[in-house]
């Protein structure tokens, strides 16, 4: 392991008090299951641990019906999924965060953690930005509100300023004919990097489509918010057309890159394949 | 910079203990290098085998991705805590008699994540087990002695 401090934030403004004094190797300590690997590899120069996990504001998950869900951006992603309130009013966020990493990561990973790391494959990404997802973020200059889907702006960079982090994400309260999911593709049955992967959120009314967002994990430098996609749906009847032409705008808009995991062509048969599924699953879910 | 030595306060099976790490060592360093505690395995070094799984206040985590730093005022308990004085867990005695192990690297990862696994799920079907075990990497067994032993012990 490289050379490297360790400082227990006392509060929200210690925390970015921290960051600044600790300057540009500085970085915030969640689950730690990316960044303490990625400090020993040396995958990131990193001087200073801000563990921010003895703050409450970290560490919330609160639910109400009207306002919606608060899940503090170090909240384990055990107690996460393990909450009743979000597996009946957001199964999207159970989908996405009981298969990353196995039992012993979600005992550590957070939500905080996968936003992050940036990664385009970061498997929460997609859940949370079709679910509308708004990360309130604090740093010097004060507090800001970002939704998800305008975090990243590469493969492991985002709009974080200097200082600043997240303390938690928020999503709106669930209303009536509204449905989510997630899916990814790997080649086993868990503990994998996603090839590719797809959130969908639909609202249903009168039998027509009002509302919808698509997205899509590791088929782009970040995730992707699919426009297009929601767009076929919206203003018709849910049908068999209607989601075969947003899985065909799905995979247009995916820009992938051929790796160890997966092929451009495989990647974009899977934005498609994927995006099909979870529409599917996101209106059996409406009740 | 070097980082200073620290103390960490932490209670380990039951006793409480203070460990002067670096600020850079893993849980799984100060365990095994800094007080002898030599249960916890390292197999990767990077999350993905499970060889260093330990529970830390009730939960199941890879000590290798854990700051020792982290642990001061935590309750850790490791594979060397699952035995009571004269007997061994039934985990371990099942182990041993159906034969869940051949080199042993694996084994105190396993115990552990069996144990937990038990601890929320006291009769798990063979699916929930392979599922929760899916972060424990065995190169010898094939698993399926590791599962049947979990398997019983949860029967009784
Ligand atoms: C074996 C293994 C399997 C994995 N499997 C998956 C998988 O299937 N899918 C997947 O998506 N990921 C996977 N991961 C990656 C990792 O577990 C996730 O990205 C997790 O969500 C990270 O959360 P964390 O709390 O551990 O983050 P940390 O490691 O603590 O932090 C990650 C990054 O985010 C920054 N950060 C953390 N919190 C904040 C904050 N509040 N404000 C600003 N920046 C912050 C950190 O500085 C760091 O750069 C796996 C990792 C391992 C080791
Ligand atoms: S050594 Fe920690 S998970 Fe492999
Ligand atoms: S017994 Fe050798 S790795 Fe499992």
């Amino acid at each position: 392991m490289q050379a490297v401090n360790y400082a227990r934030a006392t509060d929200v403004d210690d925390a970015v008090r921290l960051l600044i004094e600790g300057g540009e190797n500085a970085r915030v300590l969640a689950g730690g299951t990316d960044l303490i690997v990625q400090a020993r590899e040396r995958k990131r120069n990193v001087d200073l641990l801000v563990d921010v996990k003895h703050v409450e504001e970290f560490m919330v998950l609160e639910f109400d019906t009207n306002t919606g869900l608060k899940v503090g951006a170090a909240t384990p992603l055990y107690q996460v999924y393990g909450d009743n309130n979000v597996k009946i009013n957001y199964p999207a966020i159970v989908d996405a965060s009981t298969v990353i990493g196995g039992k012993a990561i979600q005992g550590r990973a957070s939500l905080g953690g996968n936003l992050g790391n940036s990664s385009p494959a970061g498997d929460s990404l997609p859940a949370m930005i079709v679910l509308g997802g708004v990360a309130t973020l604090a740093g010097p200059n004060g507090r800001r509100e970002v939704p998800v889907g305008e975090f990243f702006t590469g493969p492991g960079r985002n709009i974080l300023e200097t200082g600043e982090l997240i303390v938690y994400i928020s999503f709106p309260p669930v209303g009536a004919g509204e449905g989510a999911a997630w899916e990814r593709f790997i080649p086993r049955n868990e503990m994998d990097i996603a090839v590719a992967s797809a959130g969908a959120w639909v609202k249903i009314e009168g039998g027509s489509v009002t509302d919808a967002r698509i997205a899509l994990g590791a088929v782009a430098a970040t995730p992707l918010v699919a426009n297009d996609a929601a767009e076929a749906l919206i203003g018709r009847p849910l049908t068999d057309e209607s989601i075969s032409a947003a899985g065909d705008a799905a995979s247009e808009i995916a820009s992938p890159i051929t790796d160890m995991r997966g092929s451009i062509k495989q990647r974009k048969h899977l934005a498609k394949v994927l995006t099909e599924r979870t529409i599917r699953m996101a209106a059996d879910r409406i009740r | 910079m070097i980082p200073e030595p620290k103390v960490v306060n932490t209670i380990i099976n039951g006793d409480s203990k203070q460990i002067l790490v670096s600020e850079r060592d893993s849980l799984l360093e100060a365990l095994r290098d800094r007080i002898g505690m030599t249960g916890a395995k390292e197999g990767c070094n990077n999350g993905n085998c499970g060889a260093c799984a330990v529970i830390m206040d009730g939960r199941l985590v890879n000590s290798c991705c854990v700051m020792a730093a982290e642990v001061e005022g935590a309750e850790i308990m490791t594979v060397e805590g699952l035995a009571s004085r004269d007997e061994l867990h039934p985990l371990q005695t099942e182990f041993l008699d159906n034969a869940a192990l051949q080199c042993g690297i694996c084994t105190p990862g396993f115990l552990m994540s069996s144990y937990a696994l038990l601890q929320e799920n006291p009769d798990p079907t063979e699916e929930e087990a392979r599922f929760w075990l899916a972060g424990n990497l065995c190169r010898c067994t094939g698993y399926d002695k590791i599962i049947d032993s979990v398997l019983t012990v949860a029967k009784g």
